[in-house]
């Protein structure tokens, strides 16, 4: 954690032109890996690709000043859900090595209506936003902030979450279970 | 520093993750797939919450989290089942329920 927010403060002082090269390779990091991801045909480095874009998408997180947000990101994305999807992988006996039918006949109309949704949101978020800027003195929410918002404001939220986690973890424990 | 260049590497994520969930046979890539979407809907809350100075697009982004965990908890049991069942995970096969 501390890692993260003495990487908060470098950014704080480090001028916009530098935040802004970080952003444009860790955009670029993770839309290749995600590209890479959803094409290659081998689960396991599909699921490696992922790994990729999710550290990415937390170095999104530390630039936008979300430290908890961003550890959080690491710890059940990086580490829990990762492992559960490997764990699915093994579990399903998935080959070892390259695969050759992993897509199935309709991706091309897969690819069209991914690029059509590109376009229209890319379109209409340029109306919507324009050129929007991020404050310039961006003060980085704590994580003190954040936990008083959860233990405040949304504390029935995050207890209806607690019990929805409770009744996920039973739902696959007897969805899965050999009786 | 834009608002739109994070909505805009938001959006790429989110179709690339919709082609994915589209293309994919394997139930293991179409549930990284579904991940893919929801983490690029966290970028959009935590972008947004950074725009408007509110600490509550990132409780939101954190209970979209805890709720990405356990959605691939159940999919992957169901994944598992369908393994079981019928020795292939290709969702494809899975069409006991077609009319």
């Amino acid at each position: 954690m501390s890692a993260v927010i003495l990487a908060q403060e470098a950014l704080s002082r480090t001028e916009s032109g530098v935040v802004n090269a970080f952003f444009a390779v860790l955009a670029i990091v993770a839309v290749v890996a995600a590209l890479k991801m959803v094409t290659s045909n081998n689960v396991v480095h599909a699921a490696l690709y992922l790994l990729v874009v999710l550290s990415a998408v937390a170095g999104v997180y530390v630039i936008l000043g979300a430290e908890f947000v961003a550890a959080t990101q690491v710890l059940v994305y990086l580490g829990a859900i990762m492992v559960l999807l490997l764990f699915g992988v093994m579990l399903t006996r998935a080959k070892i090595g390259a695969e050759t039918d992993l897509d199935n006949e309709q991706r091309w109309i897969g690819a069209l209506v991914g690029l059509g949704m590109m376009a229209v949101m890319s379109y209409s978020l340029w109306e919507g936003f324009g050129d929007d800027k991020l404050p310039d003195s961006m003060v980085p929410q704590t994580t003190q902030a954040v936990s008083d918002s959860i233990f405040g404001t949304y504390l029935v939220p995050f207890e209806a979450l607690s019990l929805l986690l409770l009744a996920a973890l039973i739902g696959a424990v007897v969805v899965a279970r050999r009786d | 520093m834009y608002l739109n260049q994070f909505l805009i590497l938001a959006a790429a994520l989110f179709c690339i993750g919709v082609y994915g969930v589209l293309a994919r046979r394997n139930g293991v890539l179409v549930l990284m797939s579904i991940e893919l979407i929801l983490n690029s809907v966290n970028i959009n809350l935590v972008a947004l919450s950074a725009m408007n100075g509110d600490v509550a697009g990132q409780v939101f982004a954190l209970f979209v989290i805890a709720v990405a965990a356990a959605e691939v908890g159940v999919g992957l049991a169901i994944v598992l089942l369908i393994y079981r069942n019928r020795r292939s995970i290709d969702i494809a096969e899975a069409n006991l329920l077609k009319g």
